[in-house]
């Protein structure tokens, strides 16, 4: 302890301009937060009242109906999207995860830097360019409109995300264990695939489930190829309908009864992205707290 | 018999030249201290033993080293197969998070094609009782690696080295990042293990390469100033700068 006085003297209260400051700064932070949430809160609140209404057996169980009809659904709608946006994860998952893995492993100089340069530019392009592309490409190649083109239109929007997500994640994992594993003698394809790719697992799989929720709501592009369909069509190669294909033509019908299952349809792709995104959330705490 | 004989290595990480013309011999069953102030190429040089080095992006080697009189660096020559024979341990202990502790044990093994599970563990208990580490997880086999303590996780570490039964073990400041208990450990390891292995072990700390080498490297600047019997090294070395710098001169 010594014995000096000291020159300057802490202050035993805060001063009441500071107060004021702190007080001030609060009210304006907390603003911003509910202004930034009132659009959310009301768009969810909306889909979910006039949703859970339209919800019944026949959403699910009956095809499209005329709107003279009672008793039409979007069956034909849900299980269309399941196969396009199947088809999409079929194609830009083994695309994404593999430019991932070969920009964060290999990826150095020219190559690597055009490749994620590209899937930079890709995730840019308005989903609708996209379509267009595919259109061009596949739908007039073929001759007809399908859930294969609307399948790689999505593709074209969601490998970027898988490729850019998936070298983050990969980046994260030390360098000390990829180490580890070659001094004991590993191929280097054999790190990645048995100490990598493992410790990254959940990163991985959010990486995954966030391109999903996006390509699962794309409504431009599945317009320009996938075209939609009133029946169940299990072909491919043939017309298919979806989901937010059907939201964008009911809900801007002049039949209640549409209208409803407009908002039927986009309450259930509302759980489906919230699903999706809450889930790759959750992962990816636990996955952070684990690395550390 | 020399087991491993580097002559006129030199390395370079881009262009910046970290070690300068090494010559070095060393004896089989021996256990080799590479000593020297921080950056003095200490890494570099026990790294270029297992062809280690170029794994770090714009890293090169010039030289020769003999390794039971064949050049690892030859082009023919896989690094994969080389480094199954040359073990090495980290100076941050680094067990594979998604493994168990025995799986850990047995991870390099994985690689010499399908083994029994029987004997796999067997190779398993084995390494980790080479280790010193069998008695504190023997109950707790199926635990992940990484809820050991930092000196049990770098036991483990060494454990996974020793199960693909090398012929040298390098160790790059293996204690380094351990509290005093679990230094004295991994030293007393480390003595039992040059009986049956060669060991090369790099440290900053000058006590620790009294206590466990035989030989002793002392390196400066990218060079070998002075190589010689331990004992020598510490007590009447040739070289002004190794005396200035083992009796605490400078480093």
């Amino acid at each position: 302890m010594s014995a000096t006085v000291s020159t300057f003297e802490m202050p035993r209260t805060i001063s009441s301009q500071r107060r004021t400051k702190d007080r001030l700064f609060s009210i304006a932070l907390w603003t911003s937060v509910v202004i930034a949430l009132i659009p959310l809160l009301l768009i969810v609140y909306r889909v979910v009242r006039l949703g859970v209404a339209a919800i019944s057996v026949n959403l699910f169980a009956h095809t499209a109906l005329p709107a003279s009809l009672p008793g039409g659904g979007l069956k034909q709608a849900f299980l269309g999207t399941a196969m396009i946006v199947g088809l999409a994860i079929a194609f830009s998952v083994p695309l994404g995860v593999l430019t991932g893995i070969y920009l964060a492993e290999y990826g150095s100089g020219r190559i690597a830097a055009v490749v994620r340069f590209t899937a930079e530019i890709l995730l840019s392009i308005p989903s609708i360019v996209a379509g267009a592309f595919i259109w061009a490409l596949v739908v007039v190649a073929l001759g007809n409109f399908s859930a294969l083109a609307a399948g790689i239109a999505l593709t074209v929007l969601m490998w970027p995300i898988m490729a850019r997500a998936t070298e983050e994640v990969l980046r994260l994992v030390p360098t000390e264990l990829r180490e580890g594993g070659l001094a004991l003698g590993y191929p280097r394809w054999r790190v990645i695939m048995r100490i990598v790719l493992p410790t990254a697992g959940a990163g991985v799989f959010t990486a995954i489930m966030l391109a999903v929720a996006r390509g699962l709501g794309e409504t431009a592009p599945v317009l320009l190829t996938a075209l939609g369909n009133d029946f169940v069509s299990t072909n491919p190669l043939k017309p298919t309908d979806a989901v937010p294909l059907r939201v964008y033509n009911y809900a801007q019908s002049a039949y209640p009864a549409w209208r409803a299952l407009a908002w039927g349809g986009a309450l259930m792709l509302l759980v489906g992205v919230l699903v999706l995104s809450v889930t790759a959330r959750m992962l990816s705490i636990r996955q952070q707290r684990r690395m550390r | 018999m020399r087991e491993i004989d580097v002559s006129s290595l030199s390395a370079w990480f881009g262009s910046k030249q970290v070690l300068r013309d090494i010559n070095l011999g060393i004896e089989r069953g021996s256990a080799t201290a590479i000593i020297g102030p921080s950056g003095c190429g200490k890494s570099t040089l026990i790294r270029c033993l297992n062809r280690m080095h170029e794994e770090v992006r714009g890293a090169r080697v010039e030289g020769k080293v003999l390794f039971d009189g064949e050049d690892i660096y030859d082009p023919r020559v896989d690094p994969v197969v080389i480094r199954r024979r040359i073990g090495m341990v980290f100076q941050k202990p680094n067990p594979f998070p998604t493994m168990s502790i025995m799986e850990n044990a047995v991870a390099g093994l994985k690689l010499l094609g399908r083994l029994p599970k029987a004997d796999l563990e067997e190779r398993g208990e084995r390494a980790l009782r080479a280790a010193g580490l069998w008695e504190e997880v023997k109950d707790r086999l199926g635990d992940p690696g990484g809820r050991l303590s930092g000196g049990q996780q770098q036991r483990l570490c060494i454990a996974r080295a020793l199960a693909v039964e090398p012929d040298v073990l390098l160790m790059d400041e293996p204690a380094s990042a351990l509290d005093p208990a679990s230094t004295l450990r991994i030293e007393e390891l480390v003595t039992e293990l040059k009986d049956r292995y060669t060991v090369v072990i790099v440290t900053h700390n000058m006590q620790q390469a009294a206590r466990v080498a035989d030989w002793t490297l002392f390196m400066l600047y990218g060079e070998v100033v002075e190589f010689g019997p331990t004992n020598k090294i510490f007590t009447t070395p040739e070289d002004q700068r190794t005396e200035d710098y083992v009796t605490g001169r400078f480093g």
